[in-house]
């Protein structure tokens, strides 16, 4: 079985968001990761390996230093690395980026396809179906739990207030939540692996039955009007009572005086 | 493409069980909006299996005309029946804006059907408006007036960007519940019901529902609660949210709760508040034992009063919170619940 895994770097806002002194947010001092629910997918996809055996391929799209988190999934246990990085491929809306990944994607032989179902950057959750509308395969969203059997997978579909079973003939495309599974860590001889593994980087001339108008920043259908860090609202008050009676009184007192009580 | 061709506001009527979803109400009540703006009509788009009766009700929230697409392929949600039906009533109808709900369901469909219609689609959006691209004239560059103008968070909120679609149509949008007003109802109001069937099909695009597991929950939805109290990790096990549902239930208000909570297990994933969750505005939000990570507040700091209530000084809940005690939530809670009580006797 041949697996690709999707991932993409992101700016990790999980482990404390810096902002600048005027309040706006400091990209440069937060770390790059690898997207939450793309880790999930290659752990999703490291687990089928383990168990049936399987090719287990990782594609990005970003700049140059992306190909940092191919080489985290290297050391997870991931075979080869593509990296897929242009001039040309950048400001890509979802559009633009789910085109360039098809592209890419025409090249490799591929059962199963798995990408996170959303990165914690734009938290669009896009990506992932509009690269199976692309490449006509079925996609199934949302998955909380993967299981293969014979030349189908069977999915844990998320919704709201239900799951639904799901089952799919391969080639198929599924989008890989984190509750689906906790992300091993990378080993000392994966590490070794990683250090050593070429990385197999493909720009624009290597996209297949792709036309340059539907390609980054000029080929999205979607314009940034406007973007500016969020004005939150300010800080109330605070307290720390002496005892928690002082703590109640201090509540029932600001409810009276809303009339909330 | 002539994008003059393309007229109206159309709303993808969710519906799940053949009972209409709540958004899909809210997005009835914005698509008027922006309807009257453009001076033209709100369409909804209702698909399913023997959905027809329900038109009647997206008529009363707003529905100028409703397209239903009835077959037994889409008794239950799929990705490629739905997707099916929704571009082909694009390519047949040709709308100039696309509103879906950015559930479990919108957030599949909607990118699903963008790509297949060719078109961009913002995701999550909370304001929707009309306006002029670019924002103020640029020199050289053409100034398109009467474009929808979508703004949405991202960076798990901590930015907000302003989008549109110039070029392509139609301009798509999936819009988060609970950010949008229903309209309240024209009783007796009546829709000009088209049926529209494209047929159907099954391809290897069709998946096979083995199984629908629902979770069973006799709460009612937070998202339309006045009173939330929402607990954290803080609250340290599933049995002691009992604190909680009595400080609620004195409040006639509802329990919720954090991503940690869901995650160990301790209540169901339909009851959490935040990025991945729901986004909830009551009049009231305790925030007991949440430390508020950013993916919290994104989901409730539109809430009119927030209390908080955390051990932990430094907790960034108190950063949003228009009132915060730093203290013992298995001190404070019971002993406001009882003069809460105390209060309302009082009266």
């Amino acid at each position: 079985m041949k697996i690709v895994v999707c991932i993409k770097q992101v700016p990790d806002t999980k482990g404390g968001v810096k902002f600048n002194p005027d309040g706006t947010l400091d990209r440069g001092a937060m770390l790059a990761i690898m997207n939450p629910d793309d880790k999930a997918g290659l752990e999703a996809a490291l687990r089928l390996k383990d168990e049936y055996g399987a090719e287990v391929t990782v594609l990005t799209m970003g700049l140059p230093k992306a190909a940092d988190v191919l080489r985290e999934a290297i050391a997870m246990g991931a075979d080869k690395g593509i990296l897929v990085t242009d001039r040309v491929l950048g400001g890509a809306d979802t559009w633009a980026t789910s085109t360039t990944i098809a592209g890419a994607l025409r090249n490799i032989d591929y059962d199963l396809i798995i990408t996170g179902r959303q990165a914690i950057d734009g938290d669009t959750a896009q990506v992932g179906p509009q690269i199976a509308e692309h490449l006509g395969i079925p996609v199934i969203s949302y998955a909380q739990d993967l299981k293969i059997d014979g030349d189908k997978v069977v999915v844990q579909r998320q919704y709201d207030d239900r799951y639904h079973v799901l089952e799919a003939k391969m080639p198929c495309l599924v989008t890989a939540l984190s509750e689906l599974n906790v992300p091993r860590y990378m080993t000392p001889g994966g590490i070794f692996d990683a250090c050593a593994a070429e990385i197999t980087t493909w720009g624009r001339a290597d996209l297949k039955d792709v036309e340059d108008c539907n390609l980054g920043l000029k080929g999205s259908p979607t314009k940034i009007a406007k973007a500016s860090d969020k004005v939150r609202k300010g800080a109330g008050e605070k307290i720390v009572p002496d005892s928690p009676e002082d703590g109640v009184a201090y509540i029932i007192g600001k409810f009276k005086e809303k009339h909330i009580i | 493409m002539n994008l003059e061709e393309y007229k109206g506001v159309y709303v993808f009527a969710q519906q799940v069980d053949n009972e209409i979803s709540g958004i899909a109400l809210e997005l009835l009540g914005k698509g008027k909006e922006l309807a009257a703006k453009l001076e033209t009509e709100t369409v909804a788009v209702l698909i399913g299996y023997n959905v027809k009766g329900l038109a009647d009700t997206l008529a009363e929230y707003g529905a100028d005309k409703v397209i239903v697409v009835d077959d037994p392929e889409l008794e239950v949600y799929r990705t490629e029946p739905y997707a099916h039906a929704l571009s082909s009533v694009i390519n047949e109808y040709k709308p100039e804006i696309v509103l879906v709900g950015a559930t479990a369901i919108g957030r599949d469909l909607g990118p699903t059907v963008s790509a297949r219609v060719a078109t961009g689609l913002t995701a999550d959006c909370t304001v929707l408006e009309i306006g002029d691209f670019p924002l103020n004239p640029i020199p050289g560059q053409e100034q398109k007036h009467n474009q929808l103008l979508m703004t949405r968070p991202a960076f798990g909120g901590n930015t907000i960007a302003t989008i549109a679609c110039p070029d392509n149509r139609p301009q798509m949008a999936t819009v988060r519940p609970g950010v949008m007003q229903k309209i309240a109802p024209i009783a007796g109001a009546k829709a000009n019901i088209i049926e529209y069937n494209p047929g159907f099909t099954p391809n290897n695009k069709y998946v096979t529902i083995k199984e629908v597991v629902k979770a069973v929950s006799d709460t009612i939805d937070i998202m339309d609660a006045k009173v939330l109290v929402s607990g954290g990790r803080g609250v340290g096990s599933a049995e002691n949210f009992k604190i909680l549902e009595d400080l609620a239930e004195v409040l006639g208000g509802t329990v919720s709760c954090s991503r940690a909570v869901v995650d160990n297990g301790w209540k169901p994933k339909d009851l959490q508040v935040g990025q991945t969750g729901k986004t909830v505005r009551p009049q009231i939000y305790f925030a007991i034992g949440i430390s508020g990570a950013i993916q919290h507040v994104a989901g409730m700091e539109e809430s009119d009063i927030i209390v908080a209530i955390n051990k932990d000084e430094t907790a960034p809940i108190f950063d949003v919170a228009d009132y915060g005690v730093v203290g013992d939530l298995n001190k404070i809670v019971p002993q406001l619940t009882e003069a809460l009580k105390a209060a309302k006797a009082e009266k």
